[in-house]
């Protein structure tokens, strides 16, 4: 079953790359003229053009594109002629740590606040609980950054700064009180849709058969929430989890620009901006890799978690 | 002498009181019935509201939003009732007009998205086999991709066009539409009323429209309110980038950005327009929830629906 | 996290022979709700099983809850007493209750599968139910094996270390029937354990319970709606209707002869492998809770119903060694129950079959499921298809309706072979051959009235103008005993009778020379079935229609079909004219399947040659 789902995986990244690549290649407007744009006389179209590889044949293109990923040659910025490389690598370790920071604060908040949902259902605890998360869901990501940004930083309170002031290259652990209001945002953007999950598998659980038979055997409701409902509540959760992080993959682009941080999600906008080509293919690569490795970690966290799937009769 | 009991008593032969009538255009009537619960109502208020300001504001404007009027951040006054915004141009003018072509690019987004969507998840879900083997596998492919990368990787191609950002936002949705509209047609095609339409001889395109399209209106219903809100979050979400309209244009996203700076002098050219869209997007997505709440009770499995009914209610016997 | 031993006993000494004692038991749809069952009064002894009977939405599983002091969602117990060796569970508090669930009072679901949790293992679940009442035990581990091997299972660790999902539907409960003897209770409750198990595995599982009960004088609740299998078992038998019990006394007597109405309509419902014979069902719909009024709430629905029945209630009235609750008591005790007319044979006949099927080999992708099955259909008779769950038969009515292309072999249709899938056979073929699914919940396009459904049918073959279309539908509405007023009707407020008479007029609208019904009346109750399957030979005999009827209930059979084909795991295991295959069956598969099947005792019925000679019943 694993082996499937990374030959599968395999085979997306692969799909993938040819989709980038061929976005960026094929599609209408020259990129050299593209990124030439008015200063464009011949003479430099070609000298661009050879530096992108643009006058050799499609194929070849491609393949000295992926084979510079696996090599670690993945060319130059456009903008600031650095090795992409090392112009991405910390705003990829920065990004990591918020996701990761974000992602496992979410998981938590969420799961807990659930199950508590759950065990009270119909309170007012659950109720205002319902109603919030219909509010916080609909809302998109800069708005909350923004409410956040409001509320303790310039407007209201100010305890937080607003803005990073990280130099791009360092590193987000030197400064960790600017991880502060990023990482809230995110994880008041995904607690919703955790929580919502978690709380309809165990109601649905505490309301199963299995349950009420429990119960007419004498268990203690103890034993039955922990034992019984739980088990069986957190399958689907665990996917939710993780559609959450590869949620995460694109939020990062808005919080990160919002608050001036370092990440990879600041690093596309600069870039798309600057029609800087070859950091563009890279970044979004890397999203798309980081997107097919969650998929499948969750995918195998959540049959480990059902018996009836990972085992046959 | 049971049988022919008396010429069956009225009692005996009504049907269960307890059950919704299904009109003829059911999705109307259930439109009708959301509207009337509380989130509903809210819902619709809040979304009716917002659309409101932005298609009636730019007719009520008092200033035009392009006019240097007032001071650079300047404070709400008698005469600028928002303030000024980073410029000095009026802020109340400004978001009048600033949001309008966020509607209309949300709306065709998600109009094609649907229909894009709709049509690859019931193509897929009625030809099985190496069809739908390829629709699906095409879908996850796109879905590998966060939407606004998505968006963002086109745009760094072709330049920021409006229609092209409208185009990659529907585009990005019409995977999701088609998962879920896939495994709605799914469901359906299993039941046994289609196998009967099909053993009328019915060809295969008559069956979809006559017997599996009409009980697909609700999911699809539920989906485009979701995907409205998506597309509404998603655009603005790239205006604030600076991947929609250009300066000087009035527009909801952008002016969020552009006013942030002056955030401590004068919040306000950031907050209203920020409040209007957290309006809009909280209004359309209560009344979607309100709206799928209603279509599940409505539109379960028969024999859930029979067995809650036959059992008067939530009682199991 | 208390383990809390049960509460000590009570007992006096008069009551030593009486385990469970229900007296006036009420439970509402909440706090002041209309009543779900109210009345409800019973004793069973030590070591005896009695039985709770009824059709769907008669309140018995909420009867069988609150034997445990426990109530569905929305429900609440009321009112009453529940004495188990003298001891109230309805005034426990809920730590105490609690203790006793398990321990002194068990119970048996109805459906293993969803009883047992997906994510524990079965040896898990097992102990728990030791685990969780501490004191009561000193050896678990025994105590599981021993139980384990009461209820004919293999006590080994590797089968302890499955997962439910591993283990058979059989196994399953048998899993459930060793939880519930674990703590050696006083009281078992079983909730229709049966329903979904093949004949074979039915057996076995009602013998286990019989002999466990014996062996530790435990008192059971066995709760059904199958007759045959609670005269087999119980002791005494409570039938229920509308949330009251109507009548309640000892099994033999009670099958033998019934007194109230509802009960005597009933066992004539109840189809006999032995006979052939015309059935009676009940015409109308047991009311909901809420929609009980004033007065017996049979009345509506029955043939001695008087004036004051529908305004008095009735009080149960001790007659014949039986209790009954109907105002008439007297005047119909004195009179015979109706037996039912047996049923005509058509001649045999020597003409060309309407159907031939030869050599069919099914398969469902690359699984076989059909292994060289044959059957011939002469015209204006009945085969019927028999076989349990698994057996190929429903695949069989598939293909022979081109539902199902994926077989090789001959089917022969009025001379000319068919095609495989209905797409290429001409719509000529495809009107003549009819089929009637399953479930009437699915087989209605909910979005569409009756009269939709039904026109529709008509307007795919047959090019009629409007009116005489009208004409038509309301025509073959009336034959199936609907009237007029349901063409307006949408599915949801049918019932499933209804609904299955609905899907019997679509497919007579056209005029059909085959009909196919399968299992057409496994999903419902025992008195709308007598009502379909009377209905369905009444039309064929009019209308003088070839059928294939499909089920798994061996009794049905003889009341329809004049041959039988017997399915076993995808191939013919026997056939024949019914008699000879139910009455002198050769195939072993056939001779243990008639012997499994539970039979409806009490009732003394004439030993048959399948003549048309009708009967009395015999005086005790």
């Amino acid at each position: 079953m694993v082996r499937r789902r990374l030959a599968v995986g395999v085979l997306t990244l692969f799909l993938v790359s040819v989709v980038v690549f061929l976005a960026t290649e094929v599609l209408p407007g020259n990129a050299a003229y593209a990124i030439l744009g008015r200063t464009a006389t011949p003479a430099r179209l070609h000298a661009l053009e050879a530096s992108l590889h643009l006058n050799r044949g499609i194929f070849d293109q491609y393949w000295v594109w992926i084979s510079g990923l696996f090599t670690g040659r993945l060319g130059n910025s456009l903008v600031n002629g650095l090795p992409v490389w090392s112009y991405v690598e910390p705003r990829i370790v920065n990004s990591a740590v918020l996701v990761f920071v974000a992602g496992a604060a979410g998981a938590i908040l969420g799961v807990a606040l659930g199950a508590v949902a759950a065990l009270r259902k119909d309170s007012w605890f659950d109720h205002i609980t319902s109603v919030v998360v219909l509010a916080v869901t609909s809302l998109p990501e800069f708005v909350v950054a923004i409410g956040l940004i409001i509320l303790l930083s310039t407007v209201v309170w100010h305890i937080l700064p607003a803005v990073s002031l990280l130099a791009p290259g360092t590193y987000a652990w030197s400064q960790p009180e600017l991880l502060v209001l990023p990482a809230a945002t995110l994880v008041i953007v995904i607690v919703p849709y955790i929580l919502r999950m978690m709380r309809a598998a165990m109601v649905e659980a505490l309301e199963s058969d299995y349950v009420e038979m429990a119960r007419l055997k004498g268990v203690p409701e103890w034993r039955i929430v922990l034992m019984h409902a739980l088990p069986n509540a957190i399958a689907p959760t665990i996917q939710v989890i993780g559609l959450n992080f590869l949620y995460l993959a694109g939020g990062i682009v808005i919080v990160e620009y919002v608050f001036n941080f370092p990440g990879i999600g600041q690093g596309l906008v600069f870039a798309v901006n600057d029609r800087d080509v070859p950091v563009v293919q890279f970044i979004v690569l890397v999203l798309a890799a980081f997107y097919v490795v969650v998929n499948i970690v969750t995918d195998v966290i959540a049959l480990l978690a059902t018996p009836r799937r990972r085992i046959a009769r | 002498m049971a049988v022919n009991a008396p010429a069956a008593s009225p009692a005996a032969r009504t049907p269960p009181q307890n059950v919704k009538r299904i009109r003829r255009h059911q999705w109307a009537s259930l439109l009708w019935v959301a509207i009337r619960t509380p989130r509903g109502a809210i819902g619709l208020g809040l979304a009716s509201f917002v659309v409101l300001v932005a298609v009636i504001g730019p007719f009520v404007a008092p200033q035009s939003p392009y006019a240097l009027v007032t001071l650079a951040f300047g404070k709400p006054n008698g005469q600028f009732l928002l303030g000024g915004d980073f410029l000095g141009r009026d802020v109340l003018s400004r978001v009048l007009n600033g949001g309008w072509l966020l509607l209309i690019m949300a709306a065709c987004a998600t109009a094609l998205g649907i229909v894009g969507g709709a049509a690859a998840g019931v193509s897929a879900a009625y030809l099985r086999g190496r069809s739908d083997g390829i629709i699906m596998r095409t879908v996850d492919v796109i879905l590998a991709f966060p939407q606004l990368v998505f968006a963002l990787l086109l745009l760094s191609l072709l330049g920021p066009r409006l229609w092209l950002i409208t185009i990659a936002v529907g585009v990005s949705h019409a995977p999701q539409v088609a998962r879920v509209i896939r495994s709605a047609t799914l469901d359906i095609t299993e039941r046994d009323f289609v196998k009967a339409a099909e053993l009328q001889g019915m060809r295969p395109a008559k069956v979809m429209a006559k017997e599996i399209l009409p009980n697909l209106v609700s999911p699809l219903m539920v989906e485009a309110g979701l995907r409205l809100t998506y597309s509404i979050v998603i655009i603005s979400g790239l205006a604030f980038l600076g991947f929609g309209q250009e300066p000087p244009a009035a527009n909801w996203g952008l002016m969020i950005n552009e006013n942030r700076i002056g955030l401590s002098l004068n919040p306000w050219s950031v907050i209203v327009p920020a409040a209007l869209i957290a309006l809009l997007t909280i209004g359309t997505n209560t009344f979607t929830d309100a709206f799928a709440r209603v279509t599940i009770g409505v539109d379960r499995r028969p024999e859930e629906a029979a067995l809650i009914d036959d059992l008067g209610g939530e009682v199991s016997e | 996290m208390s383990h809390r031993a049960a509460p000590p006993i009570q007992t006096t000494p008069a009551q030593r022979g009486i385990r469970l004692k229900v007296a006036d038991l009420e439970v509402r749809l909440g706090r002041s709700g209309p009543d779900v069952v109210s009345e409800i009064s019973f004793a069973v002894q030590a070591g005896e099983v009695l039985g709770l009977v009824g059709e769907s939405g008669s309140g018995k599983s909420t009867v069988a809850l609150a034997l445990l002091g426990h109530a569905r969602r929305g429900l609440r117990i009321t009112a009453g007493q529940v004495l188990l060796d003298g001891q109230n569970l309805l005034a426990l508090p809920p730590g105490d209750l609690r203790a006793v669930r398990g321990a002194r009072v068990s119970y048996v679901p109805q459906d293993p599968s969803s009883a047992l949790n997906p994510t524990l293992r079965v040896g898990t679940q097992l102990r728990e139910a030791l685990r969780v009442h501490a004191g009561v035990i000193d050896n678990p581990a025994d105590r599981v094996a021993q139980v384990m091997q009461e209820a004919y299972l293999d006590a080994t660790p590797e089968m302890l270390r499955r997962y439910p999902h591993q283990l058979s539907g059989g196994q399953q409960q048998r899993i459930t029937l060793a939880m519930a003897f674990a703590c050696r209770p006083s009281l078992i409750v079983l909730d229709e354990p049966t329903t979904g198990l093949d004949v074979s595995t039915q057996r076995h599982v009602l013998d286990t319970v019989r002999s466990m009960c014996r062996s530790y004088g435990v008192a059971a609740v066995y709760v059904s709606h199958d007759l045959a299998v609670v005269s087999g078992l119980v002791s005494d038998v409570a039938v229920m209707y509308a949330g009251r019990i109507v009548e309640i006394g000892p099994t033999a007597r009670l099958f033998r002869e019934p007194v109230h109405p509802y009960t005597r309509g009933l066992i004539e419902a109840v189809p006999s492998p032995e006979r052939a014979e015309a059935l009676t069902g009940i015409d109308g719909q047991q009311p909901r809770p809420g929609r009980r009024g004033a007065g017996c709430s049979f009345a509506p629905r029955c043939g001695h119903a008087i004036g004051d029945c529908t305004t008095e209630d009735p009080e149960p009235v001790v007659i014949a060694g039986r209790s009954v609750r109907c105002l008439r008591v007297w005047d119909i005790q004195a009179t015979r129950p109706e037996r039912a007319a047996a049923v005509a044979c058509p001649p045999a006949t020597t003409e060309a079959p309407t159907l031939s099927v030869r050599g069919i080999c099914a398969s469902y992708g690359s699984t076989p499921v059909l292994f060289d099955v044959g059957l011939e259909v002469p015209p204006r008779a009945c085969v019927a298809v028999v076989g349990e769950s698994g057996s190929g038969k429903t695949t069989l009515a598939r293909c022979v309706a081109g539902l199902h292309s994926n077989w090789t072999g001959e089917i022969t249709f009025q001379g000319a072979p068919l095609a495989r899938g209905a797409r290429q056979r001409g719509k000529d073929v495809l009107q003549r051959v009819q089929y009637i699914f399953q479930n009437p919940y699915t087989s209605l396009n909910p979005r569409k009235t009756v009269g939709q459904i039904v026109a529709q049918q008509l307007e795919q073959f047959v090019d009629l103008p409007f009116r005489e279309r009208s004409a038509r539908v309301v025509q073959v509405l009336e034959d199936v005993s609907l009237g007029g007023d349901f063409l307006s009707r949408y599915p949801d407020q049918l019932s499933g009778g209804e609904r299955q008479r609905v899907a019997i007029a679509r497919a007579l609208v056209v005029q059909p020379d085959l009909l196919i019904c399968d299992e057409v009346t496994s999903s419902l109750d025992v008195s709308v079935q007598a009502i379909i399957v009377e209905l369905l030979r009444r039309i064929q005999q009019e209308r003088q229609l070839a059928m294939i009827f499909i089920t798994h209930n061996l009794a049905l059979v003889r009341s329809i079909a004049q041959s039988a084909v017997v399915l076993c795991e995808g191939a013919v295991a026997e056939s024949g004219s019914v008699e000879q295959v139910l009455e002198r069956p050769v195939n072993p598969y056939t001779i243990r399947l008639m012997e499994d099947v539970p039979k409806l005792v009490g009732l003394e019925r004439p030993g048959t040659s399948g003549s048309a000679a009708s009967g009395r019943r015999v005086d005790p």
